[in-house]
């Protein structure tokens, strides 16, 4: 599909703001949605909403069958070996958090988790939950130039390990973690390996085989999906490892005033009537994802991220933070102009149709590290443009003169 | 063309602010931050037997908004008597920047004011207007 064409089909991109075409450079913190997407939600509930898995009537049965389908058409997008392994959640965050209650409520008393400096809250805070626990929890620390330091790893892991839990792409610094050794690794030690894939799925090619991973947790919404709906891969063969942590309806085989009985998997981590028009909405948008073609989708950003650190790094007072080569990294730049506040520049880019982010971005340990309390972010999808990082560009060049920098 | 939070006035009070430093033995100071942007000042004041503002400073880090407030803010309690302080809202610290804040910067504009109440609240004993303040900064966004 040619770019002209990909941008007529989200319709928000047509919007403007004070006066000026809108540039939206926040796909990290949720994509646009094209109206395929769009037009699919529409469509479930005037034509056939109704509840999965329990209706016996004709439009019941579309609703379940739908819900399904996008099961499928998902466990086929990261090549999992079956929609089994497929649960369908909120987000990634509560993709992350369901492991901690379905899967590391049996931890024990000094046993370990390692995570990284680098993780956005999500990968951390449902780990820090556990130390009450007596879990003890470790951090990979990072180079100057937003890697992960490898040989931490070796230095942390003990039989202890039970889990490592690290982001596949860094939602501040666009670093591409060597995320298939870090599994490697775990697995040879008799650890568990989670993926925060919330940065990744929706930008490149994600083979959950391939990375061998046991847990990649990732959001809809920030793929062309609707918000409210996300997945949390389950490699099968760990869902021995795991009870359900919400009880309810649709999670259920019998019921008893005395004691229930499951589901199988995933039906078992599902209670409750799910987000329902949200799944078949993601199901089309991986669809949508397919037809551009996720090796494209990396080419394009990876085009567009080169072309911008190229164009960035010649704006004087900008430190550029994570890796400085476009090969290495997602389309995710996060930068500080001066002495500037990222607020600041946000609220000046902001007035000239420039949407970028500011501050933490969930990730205060990191910030931290870098020894800074913000910084702005501009992140990128294949709807985006080098007219679109000319505007940044000279919009951070209008910022540098209100500013006198 | 023109920014309208970034006006002259309030670049002056950046790059220059106004009573910016630390007194020598201060009769009041209070420090916060605001975690979600890391915006931090500390104000201190020096006050007479009546209660009257006789000199105030402040310092600390922040976008261009929190600290412009601050410095208006300084300007605009010196000579007050702190029971006064309690008649300053939101609204005065908008009109004195003379500027429309949009919803997700309002923060970091009233950050001063909350350093100067809870200060001022804090010395004078007044556990109750802390709280009451507190909830409506909850609300502010």
């Amino acid at each position: 599909m040619e770019l002209k064409k990909i941008r007529n089909d989200f319709p928000i991109l047509k919007r403007k703001i004070n006066g000026k075409r809108m540039v939206y450079l926040d796909s990290a913190a949720t994509s646009q949605k094209p109206k395929q997407v769009i037009k699919e939600i529409e469509k479930y509930y005037e034509n056939y909403n109704s509840n999965v898995h329990r209706g016996i009537y004709k439009i019941a049965a579309e609703a379940t069958e739908e819900y399904e389908e996008a099961r499928k058409k998902i466990a086929k997008f990261i090549n999992a070996k079956s929609e089994k392994e497929i649960i369908f959640v909120r987000g990634a965050t509560e993709a992350i958090n369901l492991v901690r209650f379905a899967w590391a409520e049996k931890l024990r008393p000094e046993d370990e988790i390692i995570s990284t400096v680098m993780e956005h809250h999500s990968n951390i805070v449902p780990w820090l939950m556990l130390k009450k626990k007596g879990i003890d929890l470790k951090f990979v620390e990072i180079n100057d130039d937003g890697t992960l330091r490898m040989e931490e790893f070796k230095k942390l892991i003990t039989p202890k390990t039970k889990l490592i839990a690290v982001s596949h792409v860094s939602n501040v610094l666009g670093t591409i973690n060597p995320v298939k050794q870090i599994a490697k690794l775990a697995h040879e030690n008799g650890a568990r390996i989670l993926f925060d894939s919330a940065q990744s799925v929706p930008h490149m090619p994600v083979d959950v085989q391939e990375l061998d991973c046991d847990f990649m947790a990732f959001s809809g919404h920030k793929m062309f999906g609707p918000t409210g709906i996300g997945v949390l891969y389950v490699k099968e063969e760990v869902y021995r490892e795991m009870e359900p942590f919400m009880g309810g309806g649709e999670m259920i085989k019998e019921v008893f005033l005395t004691n229930a009985t499951w589901k199988d998997p995933p039906h078992k981590y599902e209670a409750g009537t799910p987000d329902i028009s949200g799944a078949i909405a993601l199901g089309y948008a991986v669809d949508y994802l397919e037809k551009i073609g996720m090796k494209k989708m990396k080419e394009h950003e990876k085009t567009l991220t080169r072309y911008a650190l190229e164009k960035l790094s010649k704006v004087p007072g900008i430190k550029i933070y994570g890796p400085k080569n476009a090969e290495n990294r997602g389309g995710v730049i996060a930068f500080n102009l001066g002495d500037i506040h990222a607020h600041d520049l946000a609220t000046i880019l902001d007035e000239q149709g420039v949407a970028i982010r500011s501050g933490h971005h969930c990730t205060m340990p990191l910030h931290s590290k870098l020894g800074v309390s913000a910084t702005a972010r501009a992140s990128f999808s294949i709807y985006n443009t080098k007219e679109d990082v000319d505007e940044l560009v000279n919009a951070l060049n209008k910022a540098r003169k209100v500013f006198g920098i | 063309m023109s920014f309208e939070m970034y006006q002259e006035n309030i670049l002056d009070h950046y790059n220059n602010p106004r009573n910016y430093g630390t007194i020598e033995n201060p009769d009041i100071k209070f420090h916060d931050v605001n975690p979600l942007c890391g915006d931090e000042y500390e104000f201190q004041f020096k006050i007479d037997k009546n209660g009257k503002i006789v000199d105030v400073k402040f310092h600390g880090n922040g976008c261009a908004i929190s600290k412009a407030s601050a410095s208006i803010l300084t300007e605009t309690v010196k000579g007050k008597n702190i029971r006064e302080i309690k008649n300053l809202g939101r609204k005065n610290v908008l009109k004195n920047l003379g500027i429309t804040i949009s919803p997700p910067r309002l923060k970091c504009a009233m950050l001063p004011l909350k350093v100067v109440k809870v200060a001022v609240y804090s010395y004078l004993g007044n556990q109750k207007e802390i709280k009451e303040f507190e909830k409506e900064w909850d609300k502010m966004e």
